[in-house]
């Protein structure tokens, strides 16, 4: 997004929320604005930019921007990319915010100042939120806010409670008074630079002063830090000063000073990669020190944490534990559902019986019932089992165990070409591919991310449970197996770990086609485990469940009744006892010509239609069959669809028309196809080319097609029906 | 010796690196400098990352940046 359309989107009274991964940023936004948004115990979760609105007063009430967390302004990965880039943006456009809030993990403050110390620095008012005390008394090494305000020259420094919930008023109050009486810091960078390291950097400062009007304070402190890495000289290359990108000219100049001002450095002795980090560290020690919290020097001994990862990383109880876990998950995704999917199917049977009551029969009763209550009905019987899935994803996530599966799991990802922290993002792929596509940007090398996005959508996403659920409900038996496991879960636990293997197979051979650019390193901080928050779990589940209504509501209904019309159109003129005017239908005709190409995989017209109508998104599948059978039955009643199914026979030879290879097959094809097209408009977005979205449909349909020829022939060769 | 010579709950004092590495610039922004303690907290076998306690937090990294990070005992 460029400066001026960010600018159009908000007014002038607003702020922003800064901090690292973990401090606790993002639940301080959901408690200032109360917008339903995620809020997560991984680094790097907040992958979007979020903006809420918090009433600060009675009258006063201003836009609050989110970012993603960060350790520094020299950004290391695309997320922090995001942030740097923006913060140029605020410092070249005409609006900055009005305030900075600097969030701050008090338990971890050296490293989190480190982000506060930066931007002190932008000549914004920084107001310092030192957020996670619980954790801190424990350890019992408080610091007075005063103090650290006075030491820091922030505008104000005070405690909050994200946990619970004490400060935010305070927050609120210190926020409005920053607004309307500004305090900045002082004009000249407080970091000791000695005269050698002053006259080499002099000419690039004078150079931000002339080029971008910055003041003193900021342009030392961008001088310091354009010479820490290329991806800081690459976002001034990017910034744009009053809508303009800068000249030709100008980027050679800047080029040759920054060049000159690091060889010069070299000479001295300095290393300018890391001569920013050394200054503001020693800056640092001494403000804590002056505040009364001086510099340990030991490293503090074990943690509940520490102790519990004893066991949870254990090189192998930990790897053991996290395939448990999945396993867990999984069946109770079958076994825990079944009583309120029982009351969905109950309730939807009801309300088509009530319609068939109260309205005159007709074509908008028919649509009713066949079209809309068939059609949406069929597809939220699955919500329960998405809930329960998100319920166990965001557990995972919120308590900081994902964290440590990516330190587990690191080592073996990097053998399939992938990474660490490719495992929260292929894992997310389980609920949704698309919140998983962004969640890999917080991978630092360009090649992994990329192999993680190729393969991210084999990764079953919740849109499949449906299609799974159905066919697994109506043709796999339920037997117990081990006693412990049934036929039913484990089949579904099998395609699962299908699409699962296959992914990690392929990001192999993909890896080897796609070059490097850049190194790949795993620098991830560990969260300590906390107890998730109840409010963000059912948050997070809510707002889930609501996106997969809305989904069925909207793109779901529609489709539903442009099929219903398609099913029941033409009519016939009169009815022949042995035909079914669907097969004359518009729907009937399209689904027997492409009969002839999906015979092979064991599908016939009806299940065809279903493959073109889920190209919207995969579960329209469930939907499909539900309104072709219920038009089918000619809206008597509302059609159980698993019954249908399991009775539907060929009217020319009567024999069953599905069998349980037919339905393995289908779910071998769900598991692999690529469907939901939403998925890769953002790999568009995401890689910002049209080339690896094609490359991606082509593979993932042409594996799709494979592997249900290879189990449907290879089924019957071995006998089975 | 560096970080990855490291046994289990050892603290050791950073005392620099080995080479300029990429990984270097974001480990000393989080805090890696020379004289700051560590501790080892584990290893995962067959040559798989690291985990150490620094500062007040906990950090996973690779053998070949740990290997890169000398300390003194």
């Amino acid at each position: 997004m460029t400066s001026a359309s960010a600018m159009k989107d908000r007014g002038t009274n607003w702020i922003a929320l800064l901090g690292n991964p973990n401090s606790g940023k993002t639940a301080l936004f959901n408690l200032l604005t109360g917008l339903n948004q995620k809020v997560s115990n991984y680094p790097g979760i907040t992958v979007e930019r979020k903006i809420g609105h918090a009433v600060l007063s009675d009258q006063f009430q201003v836009e609050v921007l989110d970012l993603p967390g960060t350790y520094s302004l020299a950004p290391e990965s695309f997320d922090e990319r995001i942030v740097s880039e923006e913060i140029l943006s605020w410092l070249h456009g005409p609006s900055p915010p009005r305030v900075i809030v600097s969030v701050v993990d008090a338990s971890n403050l050296e490293r989190n100042l480190y982000l506060t110390s930066q931007l002190l620095d932008l000549n914004i008012p920084v107001v310092v939120a030192l957020t996670m005390m619980d954790l801190v008394e424990q350890n019992d090494h408080t610091i007075p806010p005063e103090k650290l305000c006075e030491e820091l020259e922030a505008a104000e420094v005070l405690h909050v409670s994200v946990r619970k919930n004490w400060g935010v008023k305070e927050l609120k109050e210190a926020i409005a008074r920053v607004i309307n009486e500004p305090v900045n810091g002082k004009s000249d960078l407080p970091l000791t630079l000695s005269g050698p390291v002053r006259s080499s950097l002099v000419h690039l400062t004078e150079f931000f002063k002339k080029e971008f009007g910055y003041g003193s304070r900021l342009a030392w402190a961008q001088a310091l830090r354009i010479i820490t890495r290329d991806s800081v000289l690459d976002g001034f290359l990017q910034a744009q000063l009053d809508g303009q990108k800068m000249g030709d000219e100008q980027i050679r100049d800047l080029q040759k000073l920054r060049d000159a001002s690091s060889a010069e450095l070299k000479s001295q002795g300095h290393h300018p990669k890391t001569l920013e980090a050394h200054l503001r560290y020693r800056w640092l020690d001494g403000v804590l020190n002056r505040a009364g919290k001086p510099r340990k020097l030991t490293v503090d001994r074990s943690t509940v944490s520490e102790k519990a990862d004893q066991i949870l990383t254990h090189p192998f109880l930990g790897p053991v534990i996290f395939i448990g876990l999945l396993t867990i998950m999984f069946q109770s995704i079958f076994t825990w559902a079944t009583v309120p999917m029982d009351w969905i199917t109950q309730g939807v049977a009801i309300l088509g019986e009530w319609v068939l009551v109260f309205l005159p029969a007709g074509m908008l009763r028919d649509l009713t019932v066949e079209g809309i209550i068939g059609g949406v009905g069929a597809i939220l019987i699955f919500l329960p089992q998405i809930m329960i899935l998100v319920f166990f994803m965001t557990l995972l996530e919120d308590s900081g165990y994902m964290a440590r599966v990516a330190f587990m799991l690191d080592h073996l990802m990097t053998k399939m070409g992938l990474h660490g922290r490719s495992v929260f993002p292929m894992m997310t792929g389980y609920a949704c591919a698309i919140p998983g596509i962004m969640a890999a940007r917080t991978i630092d090398s360009w090649k992994e991310r990329l192999v993680t996005i190729l393969v991210l959508p084999l990764m079953s996403c919740s849109a499949r449970l449906p299609v799974y659920a159905l066919m697994i409900g109506a043709f796999i038996p339920h037997k117990k197996v081990l006693g412990l496991f049934n036929t039913q879960g484990l089949t579904l636990v099998i395609m699962y770990l299908m699409g699962t293997v296959t992914a990690l197979v392929l990001a192999k051979i993909f890896s080897y086609f796609i070059h490097q650019k850049g190194q790949s390193s795993f620098i991830m901080e560990m969260p300590p485990y906390r107890l998730p928050l109840t409010r963000s779990v059912t948050r997070q589940v809510i707002l889930r469940s609501k996106l997969f209504v809305i989904n069925a509501g909207k793109i779901i209904m529609a489709i539903s009744i442009v099929l219903w019309f398609l099913a029941s159109y033409p009519k016939l003129e009169k009815t022949n006892e042995n035909i079914n005017p669907i097969h004359h239908s518009y729907a009937g005709k399209i689904g027997h010509a492409i009969e002839p190409f999906i015979k092979p995989l064991g599908f016939d017209w009806k299940i065809g239609i279903g493959l073109i109508t889920s190209f919207a998104a995969r579960e329209v599948m469930v939907t499909t069959l539900a309104t072709i059978y219920n038009v089918e039955a000619g809206g008597k009643d509302v059609v159980l669809l698993t019954q249908a199914l399991q009775e539907d026979k060929d009217p020319q030879t009567g024999e069953l028309v599905y069998s349980p290879l037919v339905a393995l097959s289908l779910m071998v094809f769900f598991v692999y196809a690529a469907q939901c097209m939403a998925t890769f408009a953002i790999v568009r977005n995401e890689t910002n080319t049209w080339k690896w979205p094609f490359f991606m449909i082509f593979y993932m349909n042409a594996l799709a097609y494979l592997a249900s020829l290879c189990v449907y022939q290879g089924g019957q060769l071995l006998g089975f029906s | 010796m560096t970080i990855a010579s490291l046994e289990a709950d050892e603290i050791a004092t950073i005392e620099g690196y080995l080479n300029e590495q990429v990984s270097q610039s974001r480990l000393v922004e989080m805090g890696l400098l020379p004289g700051t303690p560590v501790r080892l907290i584990k290893k995962i076998p067959l040559n798989g990352p690291v985990e150490i306690k620094v500062r007040d937090f906990y950090l996973s990294l690779r053998r070949k940046d740990a290997q890169n990070i000398l300390v003194k005992k």
